[in-house]
């Protein structure tokens, strides 16, 4: 499927945005989204979430016979599946031009950087080594892709255990895991990279872009470095040109970047080798309990971790026309936030529990205590066109838990349902704190919980 | 480092050239009839054929005309009696895709494609020996073979690659240096303004180091840019002379 393009009217609002230094997730420029770490049941499993950006990648072995030209050298390949799930215009099969970037990118972060010791993976010279392969699949699009996989790939390989091996004259033994211990690779440093996005020729730039940055980013750069401030990548791609004062002012805030994600990964890794030592749980299923995963959470993790500013923001939309043309009062909430109520027939509501539900119309006084909000903080105009009113969707967990949300982001609901949450902040509409609330959370065993991986 | 050594003690490379010291640049313009624009170059043991066509109409599927700019088409690829070791096919793989994409994106932004909407240029480029900084030898045959096409461009489009080892800067790498394992920088750039195209590093490099090392490969660009707008200047006062004037 091909990929439906940003609007002209959000690719200027969000450019306009960018040229004021906003996001609109409320993030500043140089600020990442939430990283989430964690590692599966088996060896070298590892799942990573920036924001709702997901990566699941898999570390596996095999003895191969090795090259000509590099006799004594392990293999450590790379593979980057981009499948139809994670973004429809995503296809299956053949690797596309994209998926060949993030693939290179990869590469040449891991291998060309030598962070791992392919020489510790030579079993018999000329004849047998071990071949590493990482299979990255990416499970949710929201851009960045690059800095997930990156990421994904050196905590798995760093979490892998290759079966030991003795050797004793020509016979090589492989001992299985019950006989002895697997053995860690020796990872030699852990190279990450940084993305960054440029907008208006190089004059703004973005850290960790979303997809919806990306669509309208002039191009990015791509800084592959480790803790000890060493370069291990870069690469530029997207039309445009850049002087040599941007590239040196980027490698410094990706190395001042670097030692907090490497710390991340190190902290996250000595937990669960911790939990695997102790006998306590461990994998995915355990991990479940402790971190958030389900759509209501997700949304009410992604609020939280947001702060938007609402200094500027002022109450601008006093009337509403309804569908038969009548002009209805639009109710202040509560005016020091900003949230504001719609009290009309023809609101949407939208179920989000794990069961599903269908989409339903309020009548009337149903909707007085369902709580609604449609700040126009970019809205220059009294009033809001019908068209808008009649397009609000709720979007419910309970009678009193509800949230707003409009036609276009309705659309996308479908696709991504934190997203969407995400564009309704974004035009400036502001939900209470509450409604995103965890009420819900008991009924989340209830729904199939492992679609999220 | 296993191996030979990049740089001797008296400072001279393998192949008896001085850090700085580019390969020997030799090129021409106008090597094809058929072409709208055609150029062959070498740098050192790499030899490079590039070929222009266009501006032209879209060719093969309509939904590729972009209604406010050309669409630029590429195509890399490595002869199969390019390696050492016989390829097994010319294009296709990840590292020529890889390629094929950074030319197209490094085109994109130095030609004035939105002179020309709905149409679509087409560059070719084919190695025909590899012995290192094949790229930026691509880039810089489908430079003069645009020029000889006559497609307006921001600048010469100038690249070359800088290897940084043993705490010295060494420009042009060849074959036999890149299987070092040196930090290796591939850089594209518009001399002029000295604004950078492309840009691709791969191995490591230590951030002090930056600066010199990009450094260098500035200048490694522009006397680069050099060689290619003197080849230029008697490519066309050729063809004015054999036009039949003096």
């Amino acid at each position: 499927m091909k990929d439906h393009p940003l609007s002209n009217c959000e690719e200027k609002f969000v450019l306009a945005a960018i040229a004021e230094n906003r996001r609109f997730d409320g993030r500043g420029v140089y600020i990442y989204r939430p990283i989430v770490i964690l590692y599966g049941h088996d060896r070298g499993c590892c799942h990573v979430q920036i924001g709702c950006t997901r990566v699941l990648a898999q570390v596996s072995c095999e003895v191969i016979i090795p090259k000509q030209t590099r006799p004594n050298e392990g293999v450590l390949h790379m593979n980057v599946e981009l499948s139809p799930m994670a973004c429809p215009s995503f296809e299956a099969g053949k690797q596309s031009d994209y998926g060949v970037e993030v693939n290179r990118a990869l590469e040449r972060l891991l291998r060309d950087s030598l962070c791992i010791d392919l020489e510790s993976l030579c079993i018999m010279s000329g004849e047998k080594v071990w071949q590493i392969r990482v299979d990255v699949h990416v499970l949710n699009h929201d851009g960045n892709l690059i800095d997930c996989s990156s990421i994904a790939a050196i905590a798995a390989l760093s979490h892998f255990r290759r079966p030991d091996v003795t050797v004793s004259g020509e016979e090589v033994t492989i001992h299985p895991l019950d006989e002895k211990d697997a053995v860690p690779l020796s990872v030699n440093h852990i190279p990450l990279s940084v993305t960054f996005a440029f907008f208006d020729q190089g004059r703004t730039l973005l850290v960790d872009p979303t997809d919806q940055e990306e669509r309208v980013m002039d191009g990015k750069m791509v800084v592959g470095i480790n803790k000890h401030r060493e370069l291990c990548m870069l690469h530029v791609s997207g039309k445009m040109l850049v002087l040599q004062d941007q590239v040196v002012r980027c490698v410094n805030i990706a190395a001042a970047r670097v030692g907090e994600i490497t710390d991340l990964i190190k902290d996250t890794l000595e937990k669960d080798n911790a939990a695997r030592k102790s006998g306590k749980e461990f994998g995915f299923a355990k991990c479940l309990a402790d971190v958030i995963l389900g759509v209501d959470d997700l949304l009410k993790h992604y609020v939280d971790s947001m702060s938007v500013d609402t200094t500027s923001v002022g109450q601008t939309a006093k009337t509403v026309v309804d569908a038969d043309g009548n002009r209805v009062q639009m109710e202040v909430d509560n005016a020091e936030t900003g949230n504001v109520s719609i009290k009309v027939p023809g609101t949407g509501k939208m179920s989000t529990n794990t069961e599903g539900g269908a989409v339903t119309w309020c009548e009337g006084e149903e909707s007085d205590s369902d709580v609604i909000l449609l700040d126009k903080n970019d809205s220059t105009s009294s009033e809001v066109s019908s068209k808008q009113v009649s397009a609000v969707v709720e979007l419910s967990d309970s009678e009193e838990e509800s949230v707003l949300m409009t036609s276009q982001d309705l659309e996308r609901t479908e696709l991504s349902k934190s997203r969407a949450i995400e564009t309704r902040e974004n035009r400036g509409g502001r939900c209470r704190g509450k409604s995103f609330g965890g009420r819900n959370r008991g009924k989340r065993g209830r729904g199939n919980g492992q679609r999220y991986f | 480092m296993a191996g030979v050594e990049v740089v001797s003690e008296q400072g001279f490379r393998t192949d008896g050239r001085k850090p700085n010291e580019l390969r020997r640049i030799r090129c021409k313009q106008g090597v094809f009839s058929h072409a709208d624009g055609s150029a062959y170059i070498e740098q050192g043991n790499t030899k490079v054929l590039a070929t222009v066509y266009g501006p032209h109409e879209i060719r093969g599927s309509r939904s590729k005309a972009l209604h406010d700019r050309a669409y630029v088409n590429c195509q890399f690829s490595m002869a199969t009696f390019s390696t050492g070791e016989r390829k097994q096919r010319p294009r296709g793989d990840r590292k020529s895709t890889e390629m094929t994409m950074h030319m197209k994106q490094t085109f994109e932004a130095t030609i004035l494609t939105q002179l020309y909407p709905r149409s679509q240029i087409d560059i070719f480029v084919e190695v025909l020996q590899a012995d290192g900084g094949n790229f930026a030898a691509c880039v810089n045959a489908a430079t003069l073979a645009l020029i000889d096409a006559g497609i307006p461009l921001k600048d010469y489009v100038c690249a070359c690659t800088v290897g940084f080892v043993d705490d010295v800067t060494i420009v042009d790498i060849n074959h036999l240096e890149e299987t070092n394992h040196i930090a290796e920088f591939t850089v594209a750039m518009l001399p002029k303004s000295e604004q950078f195209v492309m840009l691709e590093m791969s191995s490591r490099l230590h951030l002090d180091h930056l600066s010199k090392v990009m450094d260098m490969a500035t200048k490694a660009c522009k006397d680069v840019h050099l060689v290619l707008d003197r080849a230029v200047r008697d490519h066309v006062s050729e063809v004015w002379q054999q036009l039949g004037n003096t």
